[in-house]
Formats: C-alpha cells, structure tokens, sequence
C-alpha cells in the first residue's frame, strides 16, 4: 500500500485538521467529527446535514457552506457516522427552522440517521425531516436485498436543495424539492481497479488486469457482473443503457448529465467518457441542460466512474445556477 | 443475577470480542466490508473504559450505559443493532438490583424485539437475528421448564451456536452481504457470529 497518510488510524482525523487549515470558511468540531459552516446556525433558515463513512471525498465534508450544506458528519472510513455526531450537528445548525438530513441508503446510514432523528424528537430539538438518496440502477433486485444505494444523485440533491433552503423555503419545501430529485436521478458505476482502504492495507476485492466490474457500489461493492476490458465508447453504452431505461429517459427530456470519477481516474479520461455520454443521450434525443464532470463522490483510490442522469425542470435548473461556494463546488459567489 | 455478575458478563463479552477480532474481520471481509471486527472491539473497548469510569449502580443502569456506549462509538449497522439490544434489556429490567433468569430471558426477547424494529430483519436474512432468534427461544422454553441457570445459559449458547452455523447456507436479504446475492452463501454471518460470542460470556461469567 502506498498512501500519503501518517497512521493508518489517523487519516479521518488529520485530514479535518487539514480541512480546517485550508478551509477558513469552515469550522471542525474535532470530538464529534462534523465540519460546518463559519456562519451556522442561521436564523430563519432550515439547516441541512448529511454525512456517512469517510473516504468519498469531496462528499460530504466539501459540500458544506454557502448555497449547499450547513453540516456533514464524518465517519470512520466507509463506516456510516454514529447518532451522536448527527444530534450534534443538527443542533449546531438548527436557525429554527428545521433541520432535513440528506441520508444514502445503507442499513447502516439509514439506521444511525433515525437514531439521531428519534434522539432529536426526544430532545425536543430541532424539527428534523429526512429524506434517503438511492439512485443506483446496479442493484436489480431490491426486494430481497437493502435497496438500491444512494450514490451520485446525493451530490445533484445536496446542491439543489441547499439553494431551495438559501432561499428561506420552509422545511417541508425544502424536503419536497430533495425527495423529487432523489425520484428524477438515476446512476450506474464501473470500477477498473479496487479500492485500498488504509486500515486493511490491501486491495478490497481482487480484479484482473483485464477485467471490470460493472454495477460497483462506492465502498466496492461488487455489481451486476465481471465484464472484459472494453473501450470507453462501450463502457458509456453499458453504463447509460440501464440509466436510460430505468426512469425512463425519453427523447426531449432535458437532464443534468454527471460524470463522476470514482477517485483513482484521472479529469481527461472523464472527458474521453463525457464526450461518450453526451453523443449517446444526443442519439437518444435527451438534451443536456447543465453538465458535471469530475471526482465528487468517490471511493477512495478506485479507478472508474459513474454516470448519473438527473431529469430537470426549470426550478430544478435555477436552484443548480444558483450561488454556491464549498471548497468541492463553487460558482456565482 | 446481581448488577456485578452483569458487568463481568459484559467484560467478558469485550474480552472474547479482542481475541475474536481478526476472525469477525475476515467473516465480514468475505461478505460485508471487513470491518465488523474492528468496530465491535472499539465499541466494547469503549463500554469497559466507560464502566471501570462510573460503576452503574442497576442492571438497567448498567445496560443502558453499554447500550448508548455501543450506539455512540461503533457505527454501521452493528452499532445501532447491538446498542438497540442492550437498550431495550436495559429498559425492561426496571429498578431492580437483582435480575432473575425470568427477567434476562424477558430483557433479551425485548431486546431482539427492538432489533427486528430497527433493522427488519426476519428469520434466514443471514443476520444478528438468526443467531439471537433461537438463543431467546431457548432461554425461555428453558425457563418456562424450570431448568436452573447455568444449564438454560448452556441451552442458549448451543442455540446461538448452531444459529450462527445455520447462516452459513443462507443468501444474504439485509445490509451490505445483500449485494452479493448468490456470492453470500457459503460465508458465515458475522454478525450472528457475535450473538454467540455474547451467550457464550453469558455461560462463562453467570455460573
């Protein structure tokens, strides 16, 4: 393993520390692991969290200030963060308004988020609603298994619904406008290489030189199936077939198209992917509205990508142009 | 059972947990995300830490404390999950120093009851439920049969145990193995591995 790291054991813990140093317009509270905005709590401004294990950088530790999310809660690596840590952030945050938890659907998320949630109510804390991302297509049955994960639509969901809560809309305005983007997105990953997660000092899951795994989940979970090598016109074909099928896409929808690297692939490939995804939605008849391209939720060193389709309308689309400023996106501020 | 048998069955439950833990990481490596080891040993390094800090005077007391310590320090699934267990015990116990073998079969139905709640899970999942499931069910056909405790802990940790060897076959329905599908069987449940681990404390620190 070969990592820019200390201690394997330190990694979380020091990169808050260099979050802080680098991020003025953040603030760590170091004891429960939550990086928040300089200005929180706002009054009169719905407050919103989200968090889960650590090592999907920038998410979601780098989504936190203006326009986008007033907390994130970091984990252990891969870890979803415990209640307390969402308890206090929640209270960190909370301008009166309420306070709406963004969770990705993992048994482990999901569960700690409700603990917080009930910890919350018990309190007679702040008012707290929820809303659960999963968006993955990769898992086909999800009757008989947790349901789909939450993966790229979380980061589109993070940004417009921060923007809906800049705004002032109430906590439930601001819930709708995020469970209506969760039910508008849809993402499929494919991973060429594993991921190496410090602690285990080795690669999560073996692959062949000439292998990839189509359908990965950003902790390396495996996917649909083992597939060959292929060129990257074929893996934007296998990729956004399913994506396109499942919501269903249909000719002159307009959508946010997101290439995301999964942390291990460099910018120009996604370019190469990008360019492939945009000449197939064109075929489809699907027109590309606002693009995305870049590692914004990622599994630590894994190489590959994951394509998210986010069908929008005009209020989805002002809410995404509107200001933010985060150290992962930033524009108009 | 008094408050300090209790709490020797809790550390030694942490200590079978340390020398357990690289097995419980490679269980979960097969399936999950090979960390289930390492985060139970953090969270019952936690609750030993926490009790030699403040002794809790009740069983309920006692319960809740390594509940909330569990809630608070593990994360995942597990975390949430076993902090329900003692929790749930914890609360059904009421202010009582003394806890019969009634009332701990009593505190671990309400404790696999809050599980099932929180995590719905049911039988064959290939979860903590397949394991726990049958070890309640043990314990109280054993009390309702008047066998004294150390054979009816006995009984619940041989049900634990071959509720646990029972996930091995089973395709896993909940939690991260549920990605697998088919590629889940033929691994034993981590989680139910655990279950057993805590009756086999039970049997060892509750003569």
């Amino acid at each position: 393993m070969k990592k820019l790291i200390n201690d394997p054991q330190d990694v979380v813990a020091e990169a808050l520390l260099g979050m802080e140093a680098a991020h003025p317009d953040l603030r760590i509270n170091h004891e429960h692991r939550i990086i928040y905005r300089a200005d929180a709590p706002r009054s009169g401004k719905v407050g919103i969290i989200s968090g889960g294990g650590s090592g999907h950088e920038p998410m979601h530790g780098g989504f936190v200030g203006l326009g986008m999310l007033d907390a994130a809660c970091a984990g252990e690596m891969f870890t979803s963060p415990v209640p307390d840590q969402m308890l206090a952030a929640s209270k960190l945050v909370d301008g009166g308004a309420g306070v709406l938890h963004v969770v990705k659907n993992y048994t482990g998320d999901v569960m700690n988020f409700e603990m917080a949630a009930e910890m919350a109510a018990e309190d007679g804390g702040a008012q707290v609603l929820s809303v659960v991302t999963n968006d993955d297509v990769a898992v086909q049955d999800s009757t008989w298994t947790a349901g789909r994960r939450g993966v790229g639509v979380t980061v589109l969901l993070e940004k417009i619904a921060g923007a809906a809560a800049e705004q002032g809309r109430t906590l439930e305005q601001v819930a709708d406008i995020a469970r209506r983007v969760n039910e508008s997105g849809r993402s499929m990953g494919l991973a060429l290489t594993s991921c190496t997660v410090p602690a285990a000092g080795k690669p999560t899951f073996e692959i062949g030189e000439n292998e990839m795994e189509l359908g990965v989940g950003i902790h390396g979970e495996p996917g649909r199936e083992r597939v060959p090598l292929a060129p990257a016109r074929e893996i934007a074909q296998m990729l956004l077939e399913p994506v396109l099928a499942d919501l269903p896409f249909t000719r002159g929808d307009n959508v946010l198209a997101f290439v995301n690297g999964l942390g291990g692939t460099p910018l120009i490939e996604l370019y190469v992917m990008y360019n492939e995804v945009s000449r197939i939605l064109s075929a489809h008849g699907v027109q590309v509205a606002r693009s995305l391209v870049g590692p914004y939720i990622t599994s630590l060193d894994m190489a590959g990508t994951s394509v998210t389709l986010l069908k929008v309308d005009d209020e989805m689309l002002s809410l995404w142009d509107a200001p933010v400023k985060t150290p992962g996106l930033r524009w108009g501020a | 059972m008094s408050t300090a048998a209790l709490d020797q069955w809790i550390r030694s439950f942490a200590q079978l947990i340390a020398e357990n833990k690289d097995l419980l990481t490679d269980l979960d490596s097969a399936i999950g995300d090979g960390d289930h080891g390492a985060n139970m040993d953090r969270g019952m390094r936690a609750v030993v830490a926490a009790l030699d800090d403040t002794s809790p005077p009740t069983a309920s007391a006692l319960f809740k404390k390594v509940g909330m310590t569990l809630v608070s320090t593990v994360g995942g699934a597990s975390g949430p999950l076993f902090g329900t267990l003692f929790l749930k015990a914890g609360a059904s116990f009421g202010d009582t120093s003394e806890v019969s073998l009634t009332q701990l079969a009593a505190g671990l139905r309400a404790g696999l009851e809050g599980i099932v709640l929180r995590g719905k899970a049911e039988a064959g999942d290939k979860t903590i439920y397949d394991a726990l499931a049958p070890a309640v069910s043990a314990l109280d056909t054993a009390v309702s049969d008047g066998v004294e405790k150390t054979e009816a802990l006995k009984r619940a940790l041989a049900a634990a145990e071959s509720g646990r060897d029972a996930t091995t076959p089973m395709l896993a329905r909940k939690g991260r193995a549920s990605y697998l599908g088919e590629r889940s069987i033929g691994h034993q449940d981590p989680g139910a591995t655990t279950v057993a681990l805590l009756m086999a404390a039970a049997t060892q620190a509750l003569p």
